[in-house]
């Protein structure tokens, strides 16, 4: 209970106390709501950034080596997926996509199964950071030296060894810049996932504002949460364009 | 030593040293460019062939078809006794017909490049066991060792953990040099090795070229050094337009030049 004091100690004191007590990590606090949808936002990023690199590893390896019927089946991925906004795609893709897998499924007798949420989110997600990470990726292996891969074939690389020793370390410091606005993007992309009712951090954020009118208060500690994730981003893909660039002169002169 | 798997290349046997690269009217064109017309080209174990001849000549395209980094339009090539199998690429040309047959070939033909083509995100030493550890297969350790010896021998031991990049032309030059001898060559292919260099840096790759000429190793060189061309060639081949223009041992093809054109040739470099 609170003594008896000047009355600004006494409201500065209890505005303290009830944003503590709004955010303390476990009930009646919403904390513990935000931290789960962070935690969901930053799997679903994880996933679809990773199912991105892989697309787009290949899809800029269709577009660059692969036959003509390849390369127009790619240049129409790209083009599409580039097109149309990421909110209509992941309304078109979640519903649409989980409604043609279970009459696939029916149709060829099976039960309908329950799509969950995440691996939803992270497919589609995924499916759209693929296209962008295609174009990334295909400018930086044209970025390579093309004596470097000439090398290796004229050493006997085989295709796959090619890919795996050179042309993926080579590339990535081209690639590194591309990248890292990608999973940016994917941090916060997995916001527009807060429109098919999944929990991450922007629904939890909205569920806990409304219920307590508190909406200065979680908006701004979502917004934080957010920035965080960027700054702790930032640090790591630092660490990994220093390593990449190791064998690259500082663009400043001699190291 | 080192007990690789490796193909001897002494010529120390005592009948004919066995052919190590036949090439049997090669043709090679690039759309309308008729850029070799039908060009033959032998070299025994030991032997140092050196191509000569002027710009667009066809001198670096033919020694690139050796290795299939470009595909002739036409013709045979065998590589120690063994023909590269090739089939039509459907655009009236060939290519390799068997994948692994051409990284078999490929992975005992030590090429040396103009531009050098290190791997620019390995150190020296990881260029040079990248293709024995991971094309050929010999044991890390023992690649290191080799590797090392390699470095030292070309006068790069204390660059061993350098980038491509902090070092000069010549060094990278030299390093390519050890990276190709990494791989125990049947036969080492050099692309012009000394035309991206500063003129003073082009004496200490020669120098590396000229003893590796004088321990026996077979090799073919494409080059603009008509001095060095005529100290350690066995055989010399003037290309002129697509074709062997001329050839023989260095004493006539420089002492005593048949062919106009390539009287015209020498006078003009040197």
């Amino acid at each position: 209970m609170p003594e008896p004091a000047p009355i600004e100690t006494l409201l500065s004191a209890f505005a303290q106390a009830s944003l503590f007590e709004l955010l303390a990590p476990s009930p009646p606090g919403w904390g513990g709501n935000l931290l789960r949808g962070l935690a969901n936002s930053v799997q679903i990023a994880l996933g679809a950034f990773g199912i991105g690199l892989v697309i787009g590893t290949a899809g800029a390896y269709g577009k660059l080596y692969g036959g003509p019927v390849i390369r127009d089946l790619m240049e129409v991925y790209t083009t599409v997926v580039r097109a149309v906004p990421e909110l209509v795609l992941i309304l078109l893709l979640y519903y649409a996509g989980t409604d043609l897998i279970n009459r696939m499924l029916e149709a060829m007798g099976y039960p309908p199964v329950d799509i969950s949420g995440l691996v939803a989110g992270i497919a589609v997600l995924g499916f759209v950071q693929g296209a962008y990470a295609t174009e990334v990726i295909r400018g930086a292996i044209l970025s390579i030296p093309q004596g470097q891969i000439e090398a290796a074939r004229a050493y006997g690389m085989s295709p796959l060894l090619l890919l795996r020793r050179i042309t993926l370390p080579a590339m990535l410091p081209f690639a590194i810049p591309g990248l890292a606005n990608l999973w940016l993007i994917a941090t916060k992309d997995t916001a527009l996932l807060a429109v098919v009712g999944f929990n991450e951090l922007t629904l939890a954020t909205r569920q806990a504002a409304g219920t307590t009118k508190a909406y200065f208060t979680f908006f701004l500690a979502a917004g934080a949460l957010y920035l965080l994730l960027t700054l702790f981003s930032n640090v790591i893909i630092g660490w990994i364009e220093k390593r990449a660039r190791r064998g690259m002169p500082s663009v400043g002169g001699a190291n | 030593m080192t007990a690789a798997p490796a193909v001897d290349h002494s010529s120390a046997a005592a009948s004919a040293p066995a052919e190590a690269i036949h090439i049997e009217n090669l043709h090679k064109r690039f759309g309308q460019l008729h850029v070799l017309k039908g060009v033959s080209l032998s070299a025994r174990d030991g032997a140092v062939v050196a191509i000569i001849g002027g710009s667009g000549s066809g001198k670096s395209t033919l020694l690139r078809c050796i290795n299939c980094l470009e595909n002739p339009t036409s013709g045979t090539i065998r590589v120690n006794g063994e023909e590269i199998r090739l089939k039509g690429d459907g655009n009236g040309g060939m290519m390799p017909a068997d994948r692994r047959q051409i990284e078999r070939i490929r992975s005992r033909l030590g090429m040396v490049f103009q531009s050098f083509n290190l791997w620019s995100h390995r150190t020296l030493i990881e260029n040079v066991i990248e293709v024995p550890v991971h094309v050929l297969g010999v044991a890390r350790a023992e690649a290191i060792a080799t590797a090392e010896r390699l470095l030292e021998r070309v006068g790069l031991a204390e660059k061993r953990d350098v980038y491509p990049a902090f070092l000069s032309g010549g060094q990278q030059q030299r390093a390519a040099i050890a990276r190709a001898l990494a791989i125990q060559p049947r036969v080492m292919l050099f692309d012009e090795p000394t035309s991206a260099l500063d003129p003073e840096l082009v004496g200490e790759v020669l120098k590396v070229i000229g003893d590796l000429a004088a321990e026996g190793r077979t090799m073919v060189l494409v080059t603009h050094e008509m001095k060095f061309a005529r100290e350690v060639a066995s055989h010399v081949i003037y290309l002129w337009n697509g074709l062997v223009e001329e050839e023989g041992p260095p004493e006539q093809i420089f002492g005593a030049p048949r062919s106009e054109r390539l009287q015209q040739f020498l006078r003009s470099v040197s």
